[in-house]
């Protein structure tokens, strides 16, 4: 957990936990993991971050085994206390979507609780200790780990794109094309201001994915990055910043997973609302 | 800001997950909990359905109770009705009888005392007969002096 240890400086050490664990192609050619920042950013687009599909992956796979595993073993009679609590967490979600969702569709509340579940995950591993998991990494040769798959945009993106395509699919399945382009056209000044309609809503439209995205992003990145700071900090007082911080971060974790599920409920209700 | 083809890998990644959620988990969680909200409903249900029972069945018991009290008490009013009626008629057929036994009574009185009349008016007129017959020393002829005699018999 400390910044003096090996030869790195203060601005390598926040890079190198900054960075990515890359595998992609090799100007010359061959595929493989990117050992240095410079490297990873030559393998350009087609490049993989291990770590955060790794990370996401394990993490979602968790949420669904223990969700499964208390489907099968779920007793109408009186519930124990785990089933309790993933029956809270059941009706919590439920609820949410009784509020804010007026259509029909069986699709949203798994998706609502999927959204919740692995964000509130993904968003916990930056409560793990900074250096932990890369440390040991560092052990079996892996130069770089970042583990909150939700500091990565692309794991943000890659949710709020998925969001966006269902978006725009139930939005047309529900109105027609011509409902949904007339959404888009003849609001909020009618037929006269089409262009500025136009520009207005396709805006308005763009900016849902973009902003649940980078909200996310932007909240763990931020949080992680002040982890990484106060670990640049003598061991001896990163207790009294860390912790503060960690604690601040518990509300953190939750309070974005629950936004974004919010936001996800909201955005499918908006696609399936015939009158505007 | 690091965009590359990891994108498309939480893409699938996110849309694996919600559709193995939406097939596998979310149901039996939710149906289970459905099952059980509905039990709950049916328990509520027939408890409230066995407490008005239970109120239906002592107002009943207490209908019962007051129709059978008010039988009760009309069988003893009968009851008493009927008895004292029966003391009355006993009453009277026992003061007819009386009557009747005293009345028969006298007529048996008066009947014996015609008969123990006429029985001495004989006896006297034998009795008369026989001093005459004496006092006048001979027979008296019967046939001759019937006449007569039934004269005395009669004044007697």
């Amino acid at each position: 957990m400390s910044a003096t240890n090996g030869l790195m400086t203060s601005s390598e050490y926040i890079k190198h936990h900054l960075q990515n664990l890359t595998y992609g192609q090799f100007p010359d050619g061959h595929w493989g993991i990117a050992h240095s920042a410079e490297q990873a950013k030559e393998m350009g687009f087609w490049a993989l971050h291990l770590d955060t599909l790794g990370f996401s992956f394990i993490l979602g796979s968790l949420f669904l085994a223990v969700f499964y595993l208390a489907g099968k073993n779920m007793t109408v009679n009186t519930p124990s206390g785990f089933q309790n609590f993933i029956e809270s967490i059941i009706d919590f979600v439920n609820e949410n979507i009784r509020g804010s969702f007026n259509g029909n569709n069986p699709l949203v509340a798994p998706l609502a609780l999927t959204c919740f579940i692995w964000i509130i995950l993904m968003n916990t591993m930056d409560l793990l200790p900074i250096d932990l998991l890369p440390k040991i990494a560092s052990w079996i040769g892996v130069d770089y780990l970042k583990v909150v798959p939700t500091a990565d945009p692309n794991a943000t993106f890659g949710m709020s794109l998925g969001i966006f395509i269902l978006m725009i699919y139930y939005s047309i399945k529900e109105k027609g094309a011509g409902g949904f382009a007339s959404e888009l056209a003849f609001h909020p000044f009618g037929k006269v201001m089409l262009p500025v309609n136009l520009l207005l809503e396709g805006v308005g439209l763009l900016a849902k994915p973009v902003s649940l995205a980078l909200r996310l992003f932007g909240n763990m990145y931020a949080g992680e990055l002040i982890f990484i700071l106060i670990a640049l900090f003598p061991y001896w007082i990163q207790w009294s910043l860390s912790l503060p911080w960690a604690i601040f971060h518990i509300l953190i974790v939750l309070l974005q997973g629950f936004i974004f599920m919010t936001l996800v409920i909201v955005y499918m209700d908006m696609a399936h609302q015939k009158e505007h | 800001m690091n965009i590359n083809a990891t994108l498309f890998g939480q893409m699938i990644m996110f849309a694996m997950f919600t559709w193995f959620c939406m097939k596998f988990v979310w149901p039996p969680i939710v149906a289970a909990m459905e099952e059980r909200k509905k039990r709950i409903e049916s328990g509520l249900i027939a408890a409230e359905r066995g407490l008005s029972e239970h109120k239906e069945a002592q107002q009943k018991a207490q209908e019962m109770l007051n129709q059978s009290k008010d039988q009760a008490s009309e069988i003893i009013a009968n009851a008493t009705k009927q008895a004292s009626n029966i003391v009355e008629d006993a009453k009277g057929v026992a003061s007819q009888e009386a009557q009747r036994i005293k009345t028969q009574a006298q007529t048996e009185i008066e009947q014996e005392s015609q008969r123990v009349r006429n029985e001495l008016k004989d006896q006297v007129s034998g009795l008369v007969m026989q001093g005459v017959r004496s006092v006048l020393g001979k027979e008296v002829d019967a046939k001759t002096h019937q006449g007569m005699l039934e004269k005395l018999s009669q004044t007697l």
